[in-house]
């Protein structure tokens, strides 16, 4: 098994000097992640948030409609009605956690670009057509939504900090998008 | 661009979502007995009107849900959105 992880490559290690270089991009690969579809009003679901989310953070209540709740490295986002992703740093396993419950492991499907700083909002929204002003889309938003076309789950952790989460076979697509929207900003950086 | 009102996500571009023809279109009690003319009816024949429409959206790049809606054809306005299996709320006339 360590030899398979040895072996391993990210869907966007070959770019990660190109991403690097904006200073603001970068990929945070195989972070562990799994769908979660049950009612959030389920005894076992009240359960799996306690079990998640020490203190009474989640137990009480999982997020609400285009809200994620936890704190770094742990989420849970709100993907749609009974509908959740949680994640965790890579190689955390929750199965026994999710024991009983309708989950499943979907770390492979997807990986995470994180852009932080002040252009990073700015980034984003040449290609996504939601609000993403503070008045409407601050840290703790989620949405499930198109950026570039793309479809990807935008996670805002704090100010001026978002993650993107995009299916391994669009990263490279999504990723070079980014970096060719970025241009102007890795410019102003520099001057 | 249509901006469509998720019942759950809130308004987001018709480019997410998929629409899926005229709402409350019931299916036959017995199909096995529908004449081959009550069938295509069934199958193929739907409501156009000039004005409210109750219509179903699926929002495929958001929540994954379906919902039904009610729109203007002429102006593109929503007046409702509501879950699936319930009746309208009042349309405006
Ligand atoms: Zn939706």
């Amino acid at each position: 098994m360590a030899d398979l992880l040895a072996q391993r490559r990210s869907p966007l290690a070959h770019l990660a000097g190109e991403l690097a270089a904006t200073g603001f991009m970068r990929e945070l690969p195989y972070l562990s992640s799994y769908e979660v579809r049950a009612d959030p009003a389920e005894p076992a679901m009240a359960r799996l948030g306690a079990a998640l989310f020490a203190g009474p953070l989640l137990a009480a209540a999982w997020p609400t409609a285009g809200r994620a709740v936890g704190t770094g490295p742990r989420y849970a986002l709100w993907c749609g009605p009974g509908w959740y992703l949680v994640v965790d740093e890579p190689g955390t396993t929750l199965e026994s956690a999710m024991a009983g419950l309708p989950a499943v492991d979907v770390s492979a499907a997807r990986t995470v670009l994180e852009l932080t700083g002040p252009f990073a909002r700015d980034v984003l929204a040449h290609g996504c057509a939601i609000d993403l002003h503070p008045r409407a889309f601050g840290p703790g938003s989620c949405a499930q939504t198109h950026l570039a076309k793309a479809q990807v789950i935008l996670h805002q952790t704090a100010t001026a900090t978002y993650r993107v989460f995009v299916r391994a076979s669009y990263a490279d697509y999504l990723a070079r998008w980014l970096l060719d929207a970025a241009v102007e900003y890795v410019r102003r950086i520099d001057e | 661009m249509l901006s469509v009102p998720c019942p759950w996500c809130g308004p987001r571009d018709e480019t997410e979502f998929r629409y899926g023809g005229q709402a409350h279109v019931a299916y036959p009690a017995d199909p096995a007995a529908c004449s081959d003319a009550e069938w295509a009816g069934y199958l193929f024949m739907r409501d156009n009107p000039k004005g409210w429409f109750a219509e179903r959206w699926f929002h495929s790049a958001g929540c994954r849900r379906w919902f039904n809606a009610v729109r203007h054809t002429v102006t593109y306005e929503f007046a409702a959105v509501y879950a699936p299996f319930t009746q309208p709320p009042g349309v405006p006339s």
